[in-house]
């Protein structure tokens, strides 16, 4: 595709804006143009409805509006093209308020053969959909994943044959996991072992209600436990509410809680953290063979 | 011209000479006296080290609590879902004249440092839905405190009665800047920063009269069309959405009258498609004169960052001695994983070496000894991963150099990010990425660095908790650090732990000051005081002496 280098910019709004005091002077030039927005991946989720804080009813009619009237310049989402300005960093939407800026610029006729004649209530619709766009495009929470099955599974199987069959099978513990989880949640699953937990780098765990729970800890076969031995010989098997320099407390396996000052070399404390083979493969794993092993555990639907 | 700026100063030197008598004097500013701690980090060198020793590795073990208050934040912001009156005071107190100033977003206090009181309340809300983010606290001259608000407000209040003074827009809170660096007074230059990874902005560090509040100069983070590093960008398009907003204070080196910081990372954050290029000053540890905001030298600690690896952390000067000779230098712990040291006359690398166990995407160093990044590790739709994460290595809670033992200390993890490409676009926006950062495996701890060599000397590894820290070291042979739980007194020679105490939430950079002839140690733990002070013998307690 031929690229031009066309700089638009809203000078009648910028000027108008930084002349009223409401801009810095800083802000005047940001709203130069990207050449194609074809592959734009910012759209009116959910996410980005909630967090812009605007009605989806509005919303709503606001798409409608822009696809007639806006989209073929400034593109599907907004983002610009070769034709049209970015509208998401542009300075004069950032700095709108249900319309009062775009309003006089859409009122005006702002380009050659572009729609004059919006009502009011158009023009709040209008602003409503942009204010989602530029939302879903800075706030991180409403960002999307593109499609992260981009692996081997052939390769991928290879692999899993040679790592990580000495403890799983596909026909038994991941039996059917390609079908429970989303590409890239998979792919966290599978790298650390299903969960987030890890001894180490972990907030401390002031206990709140599970020291309350007397019923014997549910170990299963990622649950970290330790082995807490007292100066008098005496040892106990747990599982671990938190472990600093100054305090051991844990529920042993009955379920009995106990809170142990350390001072000295006891209580000695021994953890086994049955992830261990998962937090080592990661440091060898390569990009590649992570996502061929995704794309192999995909198809164990 | 000149006869009307002789004017101008003419009628403001009475004032300004009445201010600085009353409150923060200059020459404090410079030379911090022991009942002092004039600026964020205790003195323009940054380095957090207190030339203090009545409390010391020696007698630690009885510090005690001299008395714990607490502070409530305004009730509009906690109103609006953001947590029930509590705040968290994240940055770090001043203490002028036997008062303590800090700030939590959007609010500000002076409290009493030998009680405890709260003498004033200054609360402003924010607008804007950027997230609430720790601000780094106040800056003084005479009697006149500054802070950065959350929508990009540089507010100053007045010292005495918390009474606000005026209000300065900085930069706008629609286009998603944001604000939390403690502004830095140097002369009659307030130096504060801004910038915002959500709709790529480019950042800039600015002056700002400490009477007036009127903008002084500006530094771009990004140079323009037909400045030096523009070359480093491949178009205007580019440039204009760059980033690189500094937000962590840096340090002031009065000889050359250079403040030396670190910039923020590029954007859009996590894809460089249309950021080809070194993308200066990005990442990029660099020195301005204090007047004029002029660049005098930079080191691009991370060229061409794709992972949000500011370089936005402490700036510690250090007056060392390298192969026998005496050496200006400026020290660094990057996100990035890299302990940088610098020549801070010319800005040429003295050290560069990795300060964590694992950096997977170092490949090697430049002419100019910055590093290369491995091409192969920047984030991509199927995920990349690769140690550190964005959030890894370190961040910006306050480091600490001690000239005493010639360590410089770092809280650090070990963990590592799982980058995904979430914007495909050859134009892409914000952060244009997802990282799903996984549990880190490493632990974390506390690293202390020869300043020489980089070399690990020792290190303590927290069993749980740890993360970033602020820390303080003295002359005691301290070092006071915490697990996120605990305030925790070190040996600051090989790292035993002397002292311990537990708090209510994960607290701040405590300082340490002299009061009264007694020294204290004083952290803030969410919005809970704490003011430690030696036990004494009974013989010479308060009561005796007044019976």
């Amino acid at each position: 595709m031929k690229r031009k280098s066309i700089e638009r910019v809203m000078r009648s709004g910028i000027v108008a804006a930084i002349a009223g005091g409401l801009l810095p002077m800083h802000a005047q030039q940001v709203t130069l143009k990207p050449t194609v927005g074809a592959n734009a991946t910012v759209a009116a989720t959910p996410q980005a409805v909630q967090a812009s804080h605007e009605d989806p009813v509005v919303v709503g009619r606001g798409s409608t509006l822009y696809a007639a009237n806006c989209a073929s310049c400034h593109g599907n989402t907004a983002k610009g093209t070769d034709l049209a300005p970015d509208l998401i960093r542009s300075v004069l939407v950032e700095d709108d308020d249900k319309g009062d800026k775009i309003g006089p610029l859409l009122k005006n006729g702002h380009a050659k053969g572009a729609k004059s004649d919006w009502t009011d209530q158009q023009i709040r619709d209008i602003a409503a959909w942009l204010r989602v766009q530029v939302y879903g495009a800075a706030f991180r929470q409403t960002y999307t994943y593109v499609n992260a099955l981009v692996g081997d599974p052939k390769k991928g199987e290879v692999y899993f044959q040679k790592n990580c069959a000495s403890c799983h099978s596909a026909t038994g513990d991941l039996a059917g996991i390609g079908g429970r989880y989303d590409v890239p949640g998979l792919q966290f699953r599978w790298l650390t072992g299903g969960g987030t937990r890890s001894m180490r780098g972990g907030t401390i765990s002031r206990g709140g209600s599970m020291l309350m729970d007397t019923s014997s800890p549910r170990v299963t076969k990622s649950t970290i436990t330790i082995t807490v031995t007292l100066a008098n010989g005496q040892k106990m098997e747990g599982v671990p509410v938190s472990i600093t320099d100054f305090n051991i407390s844990f529920r042993d396996m009955t379920g009995q809680f106990h809170s142990i000052a350390r001072e000295g070399a006891f209580p000695r404390v021994v953890t086994h953290n049955p992830l261990q083979p998962h937090e080592d493969l990661l440091k060898r794993v390569k990009n590649d063979d992570m996502h061929d092993v995704t794309a192999y555990l995909v198809t164990l639907k | 011209m000149k006869t009307q700026k002789l004017i101008l100063l003419l009628c403001s030197l009475p004032m300004a000479v009445v201010a600085h008598a009353e409150g923060l004097e200059k020459s404090t500013l410079l030379k911090p006296t022991p009942d002092s701690w004039p600026s964020l980090n205790g003195n323009y060198s940054a380095n957090r080290f207190a030339n203090l020793k009545s409390i010391n590795d020696k007698n630690v073990q009885n510090l005690s609590l001299s008395w714990t208050s607490q502070v409530t934040g305004g009730t509009p912001t906690m109103a609006s879902g953001r947590g029930n009156g509590t705040v968290r005071v994240g940055g770090s107190p001043l203490l002028v004249n036997g008062v303590l100033y800090f700030t939590a977003t959007d609010n500000g206090w002076a409290v009493d440092a030998r009680t405890g009181r709260v003498l004033w309340h200054y609360y402003r809300e924010s607008k804007g839905d950027e997230p609430v983010t720790a601000n780094k606290g106040f800056g003084m001259w005479g009697n006149y405190l500054y802070m950065i608000t959350r929508d990009n407000f540089l507010v100053s209040v007045d010292a005495r009665t918390g009474a606000e003074r005026w209000v300065k827009s900085v930069s706008d809170p629609k286009q998603f800047y944001f604000s939390t660096m403690a502004p830095m007074v140097v002369e009659n230059h307030i130096i504060i920063g801004t910038g915002g990874d959500s709709l790529d902005l480019k950042g800039f560090l600015q002056a700002r009269d400490p009477e007036t509040g009127e903008i002084q100069w500006t530094t771009y983070s990004v140079p323009k069309k037909g400045e030096t590093g523009f070359e480093t960008w491949p178009d205007e398009y580019g440039s204009l959405h760059g980033g690189g907003g500094p937000w962590v204070q840096g340090a002031y080196d009065p000889e050359t009258n250079l403040y030396i910081y670190g910039t923020a990372n590029p954007n859009p954050v996590f894809v460089g498609a249309s950021r080809k290029g070194d993308d200066l000053y990005t990442s990029t540890m660099m020195a301005v004169n204090a007047d004029t905001g002029k660049i005098a030298w930079h080191y691009q600690v991370s060229p061409h960052d794709t992972h949000d690896w500011d370089a936005s952390v402490s700036c510690i000067l250090i007056d060392g001695t390298i192969d026998g000779k005496s050496r200006k230098l400026v020290a660094q712990a990057s996100r990035n994983g890299m302990f940088i040291v610098l020549d801070r006359i010319t800005g040429k690398p003295v050290v560069h070496v990795p300060f964590i166990d694992t950096i997977t995407w170092l490949k090697g160093f430049d002419d100019k000894g910055q590093p290369i990044a491995d091409p192969s590790k920047e984030p991509t739709v199927g995920g990349t991963l690769v140690w550190p994460s964005s959030g890894s290595a370190t961040n910006w809670p306050p480091t600490t150099f001690s000239p005493q033992t010639g360590l410089f200390y770092v809280s650090s993890d070990e963990g590592y990010g799982l980058f995904y490409v979430s914007d495909t676009d050859e134009h892409p926006e914000g952060w244009a990425g997802i990282q799903s950062r996984l549990a880190p495996p490493g632990p974390n701890s506390i690293k202390a660095l020869d300043y020489k060599t980089g070399k690990l000397v020792w290190r303590h590894i927290w069993p749980t908790g740890g993360g970033f820290v602020g820390m303080v070291s003295t002359a005691g042979n301290l070092l006071f650090a915490s697990n996120g739980n605990d305030l925790v007194a070190f040996n600051a020679a090989n790292g035993n732990i002397l002292w311990h105490a537990g708090l209510i939430a994960p607290p701040n950079a405590p300082i340490t000051y002299m009061l009264d002839g007694k020294q204290y140690v004083f952290t803030i733990a969410g919005s809970t005081l704490y003011s430690f002070v030696m036990n004494e013998p009974a013989g010479k307690s308060q009561h005796t002496r007044s019976q």
